[in-house]
């Protein structure tokens, strides 16, 4: 298979594609590294989280921007010092700031195992109602629970980084690489997990249940600790997105967030975690270059009206249409009918958790 | 033998006893152990209004904030449930339509009554009210049938995609609402001018709002209307045949397409007579989709999905639960713990949940 002139054109794509991250503070404007690529690569470790859960667990999960803030609002809590950030409220308790990152992604693990648990019982449709229920409650709660934040949120996070990690506030290339490193091992880790033990069981469950359940697998269970493992690396990019933007606030995990997550990780595809990065840069690029041109402009001459987010949904929309697996799905599908002449539904092709007619369970 | 059975029967009943248990101590501290706020500090027993004997009018109050709640969370859970347990489409769009409703009739009323920004509620007359609603109704009736026909006709069963589907037409929806009704600012439907007033209710000796008292008998008068549609008409045999076993009824010769629409557009038109009934009440703002689209997941992961009842079930403990915990929890201190009320949302979500997965009244498919 290694011959697989795909494979080996994916293969050059991403070496390409590393090489690039690795030297682009040198290649190209500091706009572009600290905004554009630090942003992409965060945003990137959140979609992965979601992309791994409905890959390989057949769940979509719109709980994981609600996770990754939790590690941000824990975060904030603990490791700033009261008085000095001025308006932002929390706790402040000024604890080490290596200790409070501990404690926040420790936390969140366990705050998504208990999300898990409960809806673990649910796939499908079920499980996108319940969790995007728990994200909404959550954002509720952390506006309505002043002690915490407020819908003020809490700021000058970015101050106060542990000492390996160093200075985020002036050194953002720091930040940069920091956030490059992280996607790294969460991508290689999730390639790693999904061929362990565990996450073959994990895609048994997803395709299966019944039968793996008779086999005497633990169903809930498997589901239950995939998405603590998606809460972890949502964690993760909760932990950068604040030092990042040195904020977090109730707005980072509304239900336009929310929704914003699963944009970035339908526009990339479902099936493949590489989607993840590639529809984050889609999705940030979108935002960064199409705010103001023609499109925008189309839009008030046509007399529709409305702004970006309207240009942002009917992309998205079409999207959805048109190729239900992202843009991952429309070069495998490419390549489906390069080789087969015209059928589109080559052996071999990624299965779409969303184009998928499912299975009755 | 029978020690074992019996320790296991121990353990499987555990959990229901201590929930039992927790409900009675919720229940208990409601009626008899909160006691009023006083000036200085306060203890966990402390709470703004004290237990029901000590004060039984706002205990009176708070049961019928919490029903009349619970009717509009009904009028807009209803249509959310009935579309899902038809057709499986998870609507994400619904809290949209919801706006709309809101919004729709908010610009008939005020060409229709001329005013300007807010109208003197004395002023408005019945019709005034019921016009505008209908056409909320309708329009936004209609906007549910194109989006049944153009987007999700074609792809039933991909619930995922159609639910993606969904989600995209909000993200357009909620721009353009901005864009096209009142700026996108915060908007208020008057209800007609005889309702505005307190009334006294008999026996309890309470004051209470009229447009409240109608905003729940709406709510009964939709649930009515839904009841004889659903069980005294042929299109709701079709539609509850429909609802347990599609293919099945299609395969007996009935026209489902044409039963998968109208469904539709009746829940479409209910999600705006109750954006009507909350911009009455409250007022409707960008941003509450997200709101509404919640408290109809609630109501209805809660009722189960696609039944009736379920929903009615579902309204009426989201809402007393919603009701009570903002005003039953310990006041201690300046403002502890009613921030909190939120959680038991979530409390009330997740035992449903642990113990039936399925909803109250839902059928596993």
């Amino acid at each position: 298979m290694t011959r697989d002139p795909k494979q080996i054109t994916e293969r050059i794509i991403g070496l390409v594609a590393v090489c690039f991250l690795l030297l682009a503070p040198v290649l190209v404007s500091n706009y572009w590294v600290d905004v554009i690529l630090t942003q992409m690569l965060i945003v990137g470790i959140a979609a992965a989280s979601l992309i791994f859960l409905a890959a390989y667990g057949g769940m979509i999960s719109l709980a994981q921007t609600a996770l990754a803030g939790t590690a941000g609002f824990i975060l904030g809590n603990l490791a700033t010092v009261g008085g000095e950030g001025g308006e932002s409220k929390g706790l402040s308790l000024g604890w080490d700031p290596t200790l409070s990152l501990v404690i926040a992604i420790v936390g969140t693990v366990l705050i998504g195992l208990f999300f898990g648990a409960i809806a673990a019982r649910s796939t499908g449709i079920y499980f996108l109602m319940i969790t995007l229920t728990f994200s909404v409650i959550g954002f509720y709660f952390v506006g309505q629970v002043t002690v915490i934040s407020g819908f003020s949120g809490i700021g000058g996070i970015n101050r106060y980084t542990p000492g390996f990690v160093g200075d985020m506030v002036n050194d953002r290339f720091r930040l940069y690489y920091i956030a490059f490193g992280v996607a790294v091992l969460v991508y290689a880790a999730i390639r790693f997990i999904v061929r362990t033990p565990f996450g073959l069981s994990l895609q048994g469950v997803r395709d299966e249940p019944v039968r793996m359940s008779s086999l005497g697998y633990a169903v809930p269970l498997h589901r239950t600790l995939a998405f603590g493992l998606a809460a972890f690396f949502a964690a993760l990019s909760g932990v950068l997105l604040v030092w990042w933007q040195g904020q977090i606030a109730p707005g980072d995990v509304g239900l336009p967030a929310t929704i914003d997550l699963l944009i970035v990780a339908v526009i990339g595809g479902l099936a493949r975690i590489e989607g993840a990065w590639i529809g984050a840069l889609a999705f940030i690029l979108i935002g960064n270059y199409i705010r103001d041109s023609w499109l925008t402009q189309l839009l008030d001459d046509l007399h529709i009206g409305g702004s970006f987010n309207t240009i942002i949904g009917l992309i998205f929309l079409l999207i959805v249409i048109v190729s239900p697996d992202g843009l991952v799905g429309l070069w495998d599908r490419l390549w489906g009918r390069l080789r087969s002449g015209g059928d589109s539904d080559a052996p071999g092709a990624p299965v779409s958790p969303v184009g998928a007619v499912p299975r009755e369970v | 033998m029978s020690e074992r059975i019996a320790q296991l029967d121990v353990r499987r009943r555990a959990p229901t006893v201590i929930v039992g248990l927790l409900v009675g101590f919720a229940l208990l501290y409601i009626i008899v152990l909160a006691t009023p706020s006083t000036d200085i500090g306060g203890n966990w027993r402390t709470t703004t209004f004290g237990s029901a004997i000590d004060d039984w009018q706002s205990f009176t109050r708070t049961l019928l904030n919490g029903l009349t709640f619970a009717a509009l969370l009904f009028i807009v859970a209803s249509g959310f449930s009935l579309i899902f347990g038809l057709m499986r489409v998870v609507n994400m769009a619904y809290g949209s339509l919801y706006l709309i409703g809101g919004y729709v009739a908010y610009e008939v009323q005020q060409k229709m009554t001329g005013s300007g920004f807010t109208i003197p509620g004395i002023e408005v007359s019945t019709w005034e009210w019921v016009l505008p609603a209908m056409v909320a109704a309708g329009v936004v009736g209609l906007i549910g049938l194109f989006v049944q026909q153009v987007f999700l006709s074609w792809n039933q069963g991909q619930e995922l995609r159609q639910a993606l589907i969904t989600i995209a037409i909000s993200v357009i929806i909620a721009d353009q609402i901005i864009a096209h009704f009142n700026k996108g600012l915060a908007s208020t439907v008057t209800w007609p001018g005889w309702s505005n007033r307190l009334v006294e209710l008999p026996l309890l000796g309470v004051d209470y709002s009229l447009a409240r008292l109608v905003m729940l008998f709406l709510g009964v008068a939709v649930g009515f209307a839904l009841w004889v549609w659903l069980y005294r008409t042929r299109t709701g045999l079709v539609i509850r045949a429909g609802v347990d076993d599609l293919q099945m009824t299609s395969a007996l010769g009935v026209n489902i397409k044409r039963t998968l629409a109208l469904a539709f557009v009746v829940g479409s038109a209910l999600a705006a007579f109750g954006g009507v009934v909350g911009a009455s009440q409250g007022a409707v703002a960008p941003g509450q989709d997200g709101q509404w689209l919640l408290n109809s997941l609630v109501v209805v992961i809660i009722g189960g999905m696609g039944s009736l009842l379920g929903a009615a079930v579902g309204s009426l403990l989201y809402g007393l639960t919603f009701s009570f915990s903002a005003v039953y929890l310990p006041t201690i201190g300046d403002n502890c713990c009613t921030q909190y009320s939120i959680v038991f949302t979530f409390i009330l979500l997740a035992l449903v949940l642990a113990f039936r997965p399925q909803g109250l009244f839902g059928k596993f498919t």
